[in-house]
């Protein structure tokens, strides 16, 4: 992906410029912007995208940087997801600190399951993060008293963004609320990702072996990774208990941990946007099929899953930037 | 009078009935440029393991500049100044040189917890970093993905990774091994202008490279040492050759 | 007389017996390979709809339907071990997770169109049907069979381990794979050996679990859990480990839903992060 440069480039410039935004990211984040013009009809669907983009990311973090494989991140969804539902039903409506009631809980959360995860690797860290994810599953559907149990929870009301705009039915608050969302916690995730802190997490993935060899606790940083990430993914669950005023049971199922994991190698991950890409592309692919039923659906993604294994381990984008290299080199 | 920069006492390791390690006495002292030979299957590798964190002993102690180390783990033994590098290299295939270095001085540091921090805005690290790797004529190379550095590089690489956490003590993992022979010079070159503070030890089957750089020599043969003192004595000890011929005949 | 909870002892048995069948052969390959298969239990529910149809369609006797199950599971299982699982034994977990899971899930579609969702069924011969009664206690002859089988199935395996050629070279790959080969040992023929009669036992198990538990096509991902659980708790290549582990999650099971229905599964998945946590190789593994 990088070409030798002469020696006489200076080492910070380089870094430097690794992490300066490219043309590119800002046509993407201003065809976010488009939706409110061209497709006003969907834009529940753009915001329910935005909220899976952002958990897409919270995975990559872990997924894609760290190597943290989990089948159980929608634990962390749900838990923002209830929480946030449950302080509107009992404090109050107001999305803001709704939110930060959600993040903040789901990432004490993510920071006590942490040290669990940060312990194991291969097959003993995907059964502890499968298992802590159906864990979470029963206790909200047995809980019914709190939660709602497979009935949902109900009598969740959201109040007007900063006092002032409605979450009406149109969506377009509701858009703009989850974009801009997804958008800060971006910028956030991008200068992790290009922190010292991020370049240790990268190195984990290379290498976990070597890790220690060079004076480095990989456990720590796994869970400072993993915090972060139940976090992203607590805010998204409350952002989407906002904007639909319900939280449902299926919000802490397997079958969302698996479905984001999808979306994340489909769009590849440990690139940034390719949570995003892959989340869009999912979920505008899944409602266009809705018609179908859900039995088929699954049998193209199998489909899916098994050509992006075998063809482009690197998802799209990573099929797109060797593409890229290839054309450049002629 | 030099201090003693590393040493072990009674080490002993065993794997069920399989003895890797066998009461290893072993003093480095300060500066000091001793090599470790033996045939294949000696436990070279292990003691080095033993000595690094990696593989716990059975009994014994690991002392490094008067503080016993051995319950430590190996990220802490890097910290006080105990560093090695692997037989086979044991890099970040996709960050460039430079980043993989970076990452090590960032760590020694203690800079790597700062998610909210540009990396490119630790100039201190970044300038450190390309010093140590054109030291090593590594900073021309240095913007490529490692996967994409021919071997001999990779190898110097190797070896910059553990100058990069500033160790007192560095063990030397056979560091020319599977180099071309029109590379291994340069790696030669680097072991040698190593830091005369420095104290190492090397593990190495080419006898013309512990003869050039070893001021001692020490013969591990089945997990336990048979011989140790200068090159001369060991050159002329009539049973480390027999322990080297026989390891042949056998193939 | 025995009290009720002998009853539910034995149906929990029996249960981990059916378990046991369907967890050994992922416990096997995976202690040999590393290799995660997500898609074992698509081969139970293969086996199970092999069965069904030679018995609606064809109209054979259950019994002999058992074996072709196990062949059936088998076949199939060795294609695609050539086709597409040798190209991922040294790929990372995750693509071994994503293209297993992604063949499960092209099984649960493919199960749907081609037989339906609606719960399966056999017809087992009338010397199975009833229940013996033992002390008071009722000892449904169906899973008497079912015991009976699994035992037999056991014996075969821990026999063959020990006492066979072929068995000397599956232990001596688990246990070092490189001197395994070093030594002259056919690594990957004997890994596609194994991984077909894993799957087969699989089959096998499929097949006998229609009258206890049913089939449909969600059985590929409903009974995942449970082996997955069974497989990292008895630890992987470890036969008694998963003989174990299958008794300890088939008497749970059985026993929650019969005496504390509010928990649900929340203590079988309790149990599995609690044992991994303290054994994260498994009861019985090794590393």
């Amino acid at each position: 992906m990088s070409v030798a440069k002469p020696a006489t480039t200076d080492p910070q410039i380089w870094l430097n410029a690794r992490s300066r935004w490219h043309r590119l990211e800002i046509c993407f984040w201003l065809a976010t912007l488009l939706p409110f013009l061209l497709f006003p009809n969907y834009l529940s669907l753009a915001s329910q995208i935005a909220i899976t983009a952002l958990f897409a990311l919270s995975l990559d973090i872990i997924l894609g940087y760290g190597g943290v494989v989990s089948l159980g991140h929608a634990a962390f969804f749900g838990v923002g997801a209830y929480a946030a539902g449950l302080y509107s039903v009992h404090v109050t409506g107001e999305p803001l600190s709704g939110l930060a009631v959600g993040g903040v809980l789901a990432g004490v959360a993510g920071y006590a399951a942490s040290f669990i995860v940060s312990r194991f690797r291969h097959l003993t860290l995907i059964m502890i993060t499968l298992g802590i994810g159906l864990l979470a599953h029963e206790v909200a559907n047995k809980a019914h008293w709190l939660t709602g149990g497979s009935d949902g929870l109900q009598g969740v009301k959201t109040l007007p963004l900063f006092g002032l705009f409605k979450f009406d039915l149109y969506g377009n608050v509701a858009y703009a609320y989850s974009l801009g969302v997804l958008f800060l916690a971006f910028l956030g995730v991008r200068r992790i990702v290009n922190s010292p802190f991020g370049l240790s997490l990268r190195g984990i993935r290379e290498n976990l072996i070597r890790m220690p060899a060079v004076g480095a606790d990989s456990r720590a940083h796994i869970r400072t990774a993993y915090t972060i990430a139940a976090t992203l993914a607590g805010i998204a669950g409350a952002i989407l208990a906002q904007t639909t005023q319900t939280v449902a049971l299926e919000s802490i199922s397997f079958q969302r941990s698996a479905d984001v994991l999808v979306m994340l190698v489909l769009g590849g991950a440990g690139r940034l946007y390719g949570g995003l890409i892959g989340a869009a592309l999912f979920m505008v692919a899944r409602d266009q099929f809705s018609g179908i039923a859900p039995q088929y659906w699954y049998f193209w993604i199998g489909l899916l899953l098994v050509t992006v294994v075998m063809f482009l381990p690197n998802g799209i984008l990573g099929g797109l930037s060797q593409l890229y290299a290839r054309w450049r080199v002629k | 009078m030099s201090e003693v920069a590393l040493a072990a006492r009674g080490l002993n390791k065993k794997f069920g009935s399989l003895v890797v390690a066998s009461d290893i006495n072993l003093v480095l002292p300060e500066g000091a440029r001793y090599a470790l030979i033996g045939p294949n299957g000696a436990g070279k590798t292990t003691l080095i393991n033993l000595l690094t964190g990696m593989l716990p002993p059975d009994s014994g102690e690991i002392v490094l500049a008067e503080q016993d180390i051995t319950a430590q783990a190996p990220q802490e033994r890097v910290r006080r100044g105990l560093a090695r590098t692997f037989q086979i290299n044991s890099l970040f295939p996709g960050l460039s040189a430079l980043e993989a270095v970076t990452l090590v001085v960032e760590e020694r540091r203690r800079l790597s917890g700062r998610f909210w921090q540009n990396l490119a805005s630790h100039k201190e690290s970044i300038e450190e970093a390309y010093d140590i790797l054109s030291r090593l004529r590594l900073g021309d190379s240095c913007y490529q993905p490692t996967r994409e550095l021919p071997y001999g590089r990779q190898r110097l690489l190797e070896i910059a990774l553990a100058l990069a956490t500033r160790p007192k003590v560095l063990l030397l993992d056979e560091p020319a091994a599977g180099v071309p022979q029109d590379e291994s010079g340069e790696v030669f070159e680097a072991v040698a202008g190593l830091s005369g503070d420095l104290t190492l030890l090397f593990i190495e089957h080419d006898m013309h490279v512990v003869f050039r750089f070893a001021s001692h020599i020490i013969v591990l043969v089945g997990g336990a040492i048979f011989a140790e003192g200068s090159p001369a004595d060991i050159a002329a000890h009539p049973g480390v050759r027999e322990v080297y011929l026989g390891t042949r005949q056998h193939g | 007389m025995l009290p009720p909870i002998f009853g539910v002892l034995f149906d929990g048995i029996a249960y981990g017996m059916l378990l046991f069948l369907l967890s050994v052969g992922l416990s096997v390959t995976l202690g040999l390979m590393n290799f995660v298969n997500l898609a074992h239990c698509a081969f139970a529910m293969l086996g199970g709809y092999v069965a069904i149809t030679l018995m609606q369609d064809h109209h054979w006797p259950f019994l002999a339907t058992l074996p072709a199950a196990f062949v059936a599971a088998a076949v199939v299982s060795v294609v695609l071990e050539r086709t597409l699982y040798r190209r991922l034994y040294r790929s990372s977990d995750l693509d071994q997770v994503l293209l297993t899971i992604g063949l499960a899930f092209m099984s649960v579609s493919v199960a749907a169109y081609v037989f339906g969702t609606v719960q399966q069924s056999v017809e087992t011969p009338a010397f199975m049907r009833g229940s013996f009664q033992f002390l008071g206690i009722g000892l449904g002859k169906y899973r008497l069979f079912l015991v009976g089988v699994a035992l037999l199935m056991t014996l075969l395996l821990v026999a063959g381990l020990e006492y066979t050629r072929f068995g000397a070279m599956v232990r001596a790959a688990v246990d070092n794979q490189r001197m395994a080969r070093g030594l002259g040992i056919d690594v990957d023929l004997t890994f596609a050996a194994t991984f077909a009669l894993g799957c087969g036992l699989a089959g096998l198990g499929g097949a006998l679990a229609i009258d206890i538990v049913g089939l449909d096509p969600n059985f590929s991902f409903a009974y995942l859990v449970y082996v997955l659980i069974i497989v990292s708790v008895g630890g992987l290549g470890s036969i008694a480990g998963s003989f174990v582990a299958a008794m300890l999650i088939g008497v749970s099971d059985i026993a929650g839903k019969y005496y504390f229905p509010e928990l649900g599964a929340f203590l079988i998945y309790l149990v599995m992060v609690v044992v991994l946590m303290w054994k994260p190789a498994g009861l019985f593994g090794r590393r």
